[in-house]
């Protein structure tokens, strides 16, 4: 044994070469499959498996931008964006866990309500869990580290103001896109830029980490708006007030800036809240000061007396006979409630004289009353943009006939929205110019376009009729705002049905100018189908306006007048007049 | 024993001219140790990424290196002729072992291939592996160099039997292995040509009656998969596709330790053990492979050394053996990893993550430093 060991083994030598030679090609050949793959190839070599691996690897996700906000025109905000934390799931991997049971508890939902909603999407690789849930009890159920279960980023629209100011904001869609209201109009501005980024994922689609940001994402820009929220708040009450007591279905008020074109003030009856889409009414989010037009009825009449007062025909002074208190016009009687005899132009207005007017618009015809119409901004849209905005209309037709020339001088056979009442009268407050409405606030130093439509002096005249009205022989008393003098004009109309108009169905109108002395502050106040007896203008919507513009004046700072009446005076204590 | 009883009887020193430096006295090969604690120290690195940092992998794994290093540095310290004359006692006791498995094994992914002793489990066939070139080199030995037939056929015996009871557990990568390892020994004992030939032959031959009746579903499938990978991408497929996705991906330079995709994000499976290279190739690129296979390389070489150096035929038989044995094991797994053999599992020796396959192939370097010691007594 001992020999056999020690003697060199023979032809040893010679196998071990052999042995090294072979390993040599096969280890060759282990090298040279790894150059090819890594170095050399081309086609299906290292270039081409590095983007498999970055296929496998790689994806692109979106950076939500944050909306902007939009405040009032003092900062409060009106519509703001909080993070919130949408939870999805990939129900491809999802539905092997087995830890269904503790993902549904996180979430606040039973297991078989979970389940059922897997077994639904079970061909998909995509479902929501949960949406817009807070980063607190996201985090909850992230922590868990269930494979299949993600989180995104988004952001929740709140409104703080809630349904006081919810038709002007309008309302974003769950994906946070502007679906109505100025969330719409302004989705441009407010909505930024999606931004992009890369991650990379692991094989059970976990998201490892982030690798680099594609495009930045864009926040919104913020929207400040003319509107004062205070003004808001106070225009709210009071038409909600104003409902409770005409009994009305609906309502509608704005307040216009008449020196800026600025909206301040705009609310409408029924409202809705923003906040909670659980009880929605798609009804009530209709803005109707914008997309509501109706017959202005005898709020036309101030704009008939500008054409009158242009012609030259007329002064406020000029008198017209209007006994015996109705007048024929056609086939139709038009009646005034009594017989005013003799009275001046002014008192026409003052006192709504269908017959007096009926006769001012048979002198001077239709064409010059129109003509005011237009120049007004009847029949075109404002300028505010705003989604759904009605036009409303003016009659163009080839023959008039003698009860059509004659209505349109009392506001029937035209369209206008509040807004374009407001928009009317402000013209008068202007000194006879008009500005393009806007819902933005306006810089400090903005000079905004504005455009003369009527002289100075015919609006001067205009304003000191609508004073008139509210005086104690005027439709609109009740209009009267203690410590300071305002001008308006009342207007009640029948409402239009299917076929004609209805009866016993009106709109109390009322459209007011305060301060009258230094007129500014234009607001219009539609009260819809007021119950009982006092469903006229001058009692269901000049009390209305008296209590905005009251809060209006004081809430911007006007000095009440020496010379008006004092809150006592008005309420019948002393008192002169 | 002539060697030994001359050693004893020196043992006075009296013939020595100097003292052995220390690693001598250690019964160590000094380019040996250098190489394997470089390619342990690489191995911990790349293993670390794999696991994606993790601290207690690496714990475990440089506790069964210090385990194996003992293990190494305890066989090393055995005198051959020791090995010699225990190798039959060895290989019927991991042959009693390898026949427990089935009885009392506990298994892993459809296998059964552990033995729980309590605390550890480990895997007979990995002993095997050593005492496998230990029995048929010392039968060799006792029978004549080079063989006869009869022996020869007693060879045969005792590796078939270890190797088809592993390739019933099934672990046909093991059994491969084992086979090699007393294959290797037949051969380099100078087995005649014609007996070679003869054998390739018959392999060639039985290769379709094997392919009809003695390969698994599985195993076929690898085999298909090997040729065609994307005709099963998501399944028999998918191992291939993202290690070759992975190695591809890696280019030149690779994309830097610890930031590999494919590896780290899961797409590559087995990551720590049979598929590490590819975390290799994926984050260090070519580089990192070409100075893996380097040392590699060395190691073999110096082993190939040791062996050339060998004083006696047992000493000679054993360290080609393990030599050989560890080269099967790089080859057969890069061979795997790169697609072009089929999918076994074999361990990238010392830099997958492993218990008794480390502690094993550190014996293995152990009784190389052995046969080295060997040398240099009988030098004197």
């Amino acid at each position: 044994m001992a020999r056999n060991r020690v003697v060199p083994v023979p032809g040893m030598p010679w196998r071990l070469v052999t042995v090294v030679a072979l390993l040599m090609v096969l280890a060759a050949l282990v090298v040279g499959r790894l150059v090819l793959i890594q170095v050399i190839d081309q086609e299906r070599g290292a270039a081409f498996l590095r983007e498999q691996g970055a296929m496998r690897a790689v994806r692109s996700a979106e950076i939500p931008a944050y909306r902007g906000m939009v405040t009032d025109r003092r900062g409060e905000p009106l519509a703001i964006s909080t993070p919130v934390i949408t939870l999805w799931a990939d129900p491809l991997i999802l539905r092997d866990s087995n830890r269904l049971g503790v993902l549904a508890s996180a979430l606040n939902q039973s297991e078989e309500q979970l389940q059922q909603r897997l077994d639904l999407y079970s061909d998909k690789r995509f479902m929501y869990l949960a949406r817009h849930q807070t980063p607190d009890l996201a985090r909850r159920v992230l922590g868990l580290k269930i494979s299949g279960v993600g989180g995104k980023r988004e952001y929740r629209r709140f409104y703080p103001a809630g349904e006081v100011a919810s038709q002007i904001i309008g309302l974003t869609n769950v994906d946070g896109k502007g679906i109505a209201g100025l969330e719409k109009a302004y989705e441009e501005v407010l909505h930024g830029r999606v931004g992009k980024k890369r991650y990379i994922k692991d094989l059970h689609g976990d998201a490892i980490r982030d690798v680099g940001v594609v495009r930045e994402a864009r926040p919104g820009q913020a929207v400040e708006l003319a509107i004062d929220l205070r003004l808001q708040y106070l225009q709210h009450r009071e038409l909600q007030r104003a409902m409770v007591e005409t009994g009305a279905e609906a309502g509608a008020a704005v307040t216009v800036d008449a020196w800026t074109g600025e909206i301040l003030a705009m609310t409408n009856h029924p409202v809705f809240n923003p906040n909670s889409r659980a009880a929605f009414d798609y009804a009530a989010t209709r803005n109707r000061v914008v997309t509501d037009a109706f017959e202005p009825g005898s709020t036309m009449k101030p704009l008939t007396l500008v054409a009158a007062l242009e012609t030259g025909a007329f002064t406020l002074d000029s008198v017209i006979d209007t006994s015996p208190g109705r007048i024929r016009v056609g086939r139709k009687v038009l009646p005034d409630p009594l017989n005013y005899g003799a009275i001046t132009v002014s008192r026409v207005i003052e006192k709504s004289s269908q017959v007096g007017v009926t006769k001012m618009a048979q002198a001077i015809g239709h064409e010059p009353v129109l003509s005011v119409y237009r120049r007004f901004g009847l029949g075109e849209p404002s300028s505010i943009g705003f989604p759904g905005e009605r036009s409303g209309s003016l009659p163009n037709r080839e023959r008039w006939s003698e009860i059509e020339k004659v209505t349109l001088a009392f506001g029937y056979g035209l369209t206008a929205t509040p807004l374009q009442l407001a928009q009317a009268y402000a013209i008068f407050a202007n000194e006879g110019r008009r500005v393009p409405l806007t819902l933005l606030k306006r810089a400090d130093d903005e000079q905004p376009p504005v455009e003369r439509v009527i002289s100075k002096e015919v609006a001067q005249q205009v304003l000191t009729v609508l004073h008139r009205v509210t005086g104690n022989e005027g439709t609109a008393k009740k209009a009267r705002v203690p410590g300071f003098s305002v001008g308006g004009k009342t207007g009640t109309v029948h409402k239009v049905g299917p076929s004609g108009y209805l009866p016993d169905q009106y709109l109390a109108l009322f459209v007011g100018v305060a301060p009258i002395d230094n007129p500014r502050y234009v607001t219009a106040v539609v009260i819809d189908q007021p119950q009982g007896d006092s469903y006229g203008g001058g009692a269901a919507a000049a009390p209305v306006y008296a209590r905005i513009t009251d809060g209006v004046l004081r809430l911007r700072n006007q000095r009440p007048e020496t010379g008006a009446e004092t809150p006592a005076q008005l309420a019948g204590f002393g008192g002169g007049q | 024993m002539a060697e030994y009883d001359r050693y004893l009887a020196n043992d006075s020193r009296g013939d020595f001219k100097h003292r052995n430096s220390i690693l001598e006295a250690l019964h160590l090969d000094g380019w040996l140790l250098l190489l394997l604690a470089t390619l342990v120290t690489f191995g911990l690195f790349v293993l670390f990424s794999a696991s994606d940092g993790s601290q207690a992998t690496l714990i475990r794994q440089m506790r069964n290196f210090g385990i194996a290093t003992l293990a190494m540095f305890a066989a090393s310290q055995v005198r051959l002729d020791t090995y010699y004359r225990w190798a039959p006692l060895f290989y019927v006791a991991a042959l009693l072992l390898l026949v427990a498995v089935p009885l009392f094994g506990v298994g892993a992914k459809g296998a059964q291939r552990w033995l729980s002793l309590g605390v550890i489990r480990f895997q007979p066939s990995e002993l095997m592996k050593l005492a496998m070139p230990l029995m048929v080199a010392s039968w060799f030995s006792r029978y004549g160099i080079p063989p006869r037939p009869w022996p020869l056929l007693g060879a045969l015996l005792i590796i078939a039997l270890p190797a088809s009871l592993i390739v019933i557990q099934p672990d046909l990568g093991t059994s491969m292995l084992v086979a090699g390892s007393g294959l290797f020994v037949v051969f380099m004992a100078g087995v005649s040509w014609w007996y070679i030939m003869g054998a390739a032959a018959l392999f060639l031959m039985s290769a379709w009656p094997a392919w009809l009746f003695l390969l698994k579903d599985y195993q076929k499938q690898r085999i298909l998969t090997l040729l065609d990978p994307e005709s099963d991408k998501l399944g028999a497929g998918w191992n291939i596709i993202q290690s070759k996705t992975a190695i591809g991906s890696g280019g030149w330079s690779g994309k830097g330790w610890l930031s590999g995709t494919q590896s780290h994000l899961d797409f590559l499976p087995e990551s720590q053990t049979d598929f590490i290279i590819a975390v290799l190739a994926e984050e260090l690129g070519l580089r990192g492979v070409v100075f893996l296979l380097s040392i590699y390389t060395l190691i073999i070489l110096r082993g190939f050394a040791i062996s050339i150096r060998a004083q006696t035929g047992f000493g000679r038989l054993l360290a080609s053996s393990i030599t050989l044995t560890f080269f099967v094991y790089i080859f057969v797994n890069m061979g795997m990893v790169a697609g072009i053999l089929p999918v076994v599992g074999v361990p990238l020796p010392l830099v997958s993550a492993g218990g008794t396959s480390i502690v094993t192939l550190m014996l293995g370097f152990g009784v190389l430093m052995a046969v080295s010691s060997e040398k240099r007594v009988i030098a004197q």
